[in-house]
């Protein structure tokens, strides 16, 4: 028989009692929350569990929400159960004063550049990372350019009408 | 049906006698048996008409400059007929397509591997400006790394303006004083860049 959103919700309800939270389905896909310190654990029992079987990170990244104080920095896994085709959303969330949550990469190798990735856009500290340093973007940058404080328009251009590009200007 | 075109309306009959396309001879004295003019006219004659051309191409802009490599355009008869690909064969590069910050520096490299006299091309607005990518990581025009001889417009270009690039980056070749690159001005130029 197939796996179903419910019963995986029922294994981690049954597993982690109240620490996981915010279950939803949103376009039929399971998505939930845990507190950032539980990630490893959860990923582990989504992927050793019989039943689960979630073996396989589809991606990781960050979402920055500047106005949700405490919590602004969530980080997102996606999963993916090969054998039964079932996925699911997990997000961890973090102040963005301390960004630290630990690396998954020991559970799925594919997790080392995509937390590359999202350290180079966001500043997501991802402790225990074998070789956490930008990826895409140059390595003299010195901010986190997807957080939502910096434009995304290059600063250095002064042909173009300032107030089109989100360069000052009276709009903002 | 074939498209209305110039050819269509007013056929004209092939004539293929006497229409080897010969550039003319530089300005001279000639006489009996011998010809003088200055050696730097030859020189530009010479490398103009010779032009061994670098594509540096990233996006769309290659696209287009491939379709100017083909017969239908072919930028070959320009005496471009050698697309190389190692810097240091080559006279020219052509810059084609957006160059993000990170590829900035092999850019440059690239230009620094190629010997003196070397010419360049930017095509297309990426390429000169940055063009549409005002973004964070695109670099605004290939001239803040290298210096830059002729700026294409548009996006992308049309193989026809590809070519009256070309031409122009011919003029300027086959102009060009002998003594320019070891001049003063030229140094300073380099020197702006960082290039040594």
């Amino acid at each position: 028989m197939a796996l179903t959103n419910e019963q995986i919700q029922n294994k981690l309800t049954e597993k982690f009692g109240e620490q996981v939270t915010a279950f939803g389905e949103p376009y039929g896909m399971l998505t939930f929350e845990a507190p950032k310190d539980l990630n490893l654990k959860v990923l582990q029992f989504l992927f050793d569990d019989e039943t689960l079987r979630f073996k396989f990170l589809t991606d990781l990244q960050a979402v920055h929400y500047p106005t949700d104080k405490g919590r602004e920095l969530a980080v997102v896994y996606h999963l993916h159960n090969l054998q039964d085709n079932v996925r699911l959303r997990f997000k961890v969330f973090t102040d963005i004063n301390t960004p630290d949550v630990f690396t998954a990469t020991q559970l799925y190798a594919s997790a080392n550049w995509m937390e590359r990735e999202t350290y180079d856009f966001y500043g997501v500290n991802f402790v225990g990372h074998p070789n956490l340093k930008r990826i895409l973007n140059v390595d003299e940058m010195d901010y986190f350019p997807m957080r939502k404080e910096f434009p995304m328009e290059e600063q250095t251009r002064r042909d173009k009408d300032d107030e089109m590009f989100g360069r000052g200007g009276s709009v903002n | 049906m074939s498209r209305p075109v110039q050819f269509n309306i007013t056929p004209k009959p092939v004539d293929y006698n006497g229409h080897i396309s010969m550039v003319d001879a530089p300005e001279g004295h000639t006489g009996e048996g011998f010809f003088a003019t200055k050696l730097s006219e030859v020189v530009g004659l010479a490398r103009k008409n010779s032009l061994w051309p670098l594509p540096f191409a990233t996006s769309c802009c290659g696209i287009e400059f491939m379709a100017t490599m083909g017969s239908h355009y072919d930028i070959a008869r320009f005496g471009s007929e050698r697309i190389a690909f190692s810097p240091r064969q080559c006279d020219l590069i052509m810059v084609m397509g957006t160059i993000a910050k990170k590829m900035g520096p092999v850019l440059k490299q690239v230009y620094l591997q190629m010997a003196e006299p070397r010419w360049v091309l930017a095509m297309g607005a990426c390429a000169s400006s940055g063009g549409i990518f005002d973004s964070y990581s695109v670099l605004q025009g290939i001239d803040q790394i290298i210096p830059v001889d002729v700026y294409i417009p548009g996006c992308p270009p049309r193989p026809e303006a590809v070519i009256d690039g070309l031409m122009k980056v011919q003029d300027l070749v086959g102009k060009e004083s002998l003594r320019r690159r070891n001049s003063e001005h030229y140094q300073k130029l380099l020197d702006s860049y960082g290039i040594q």
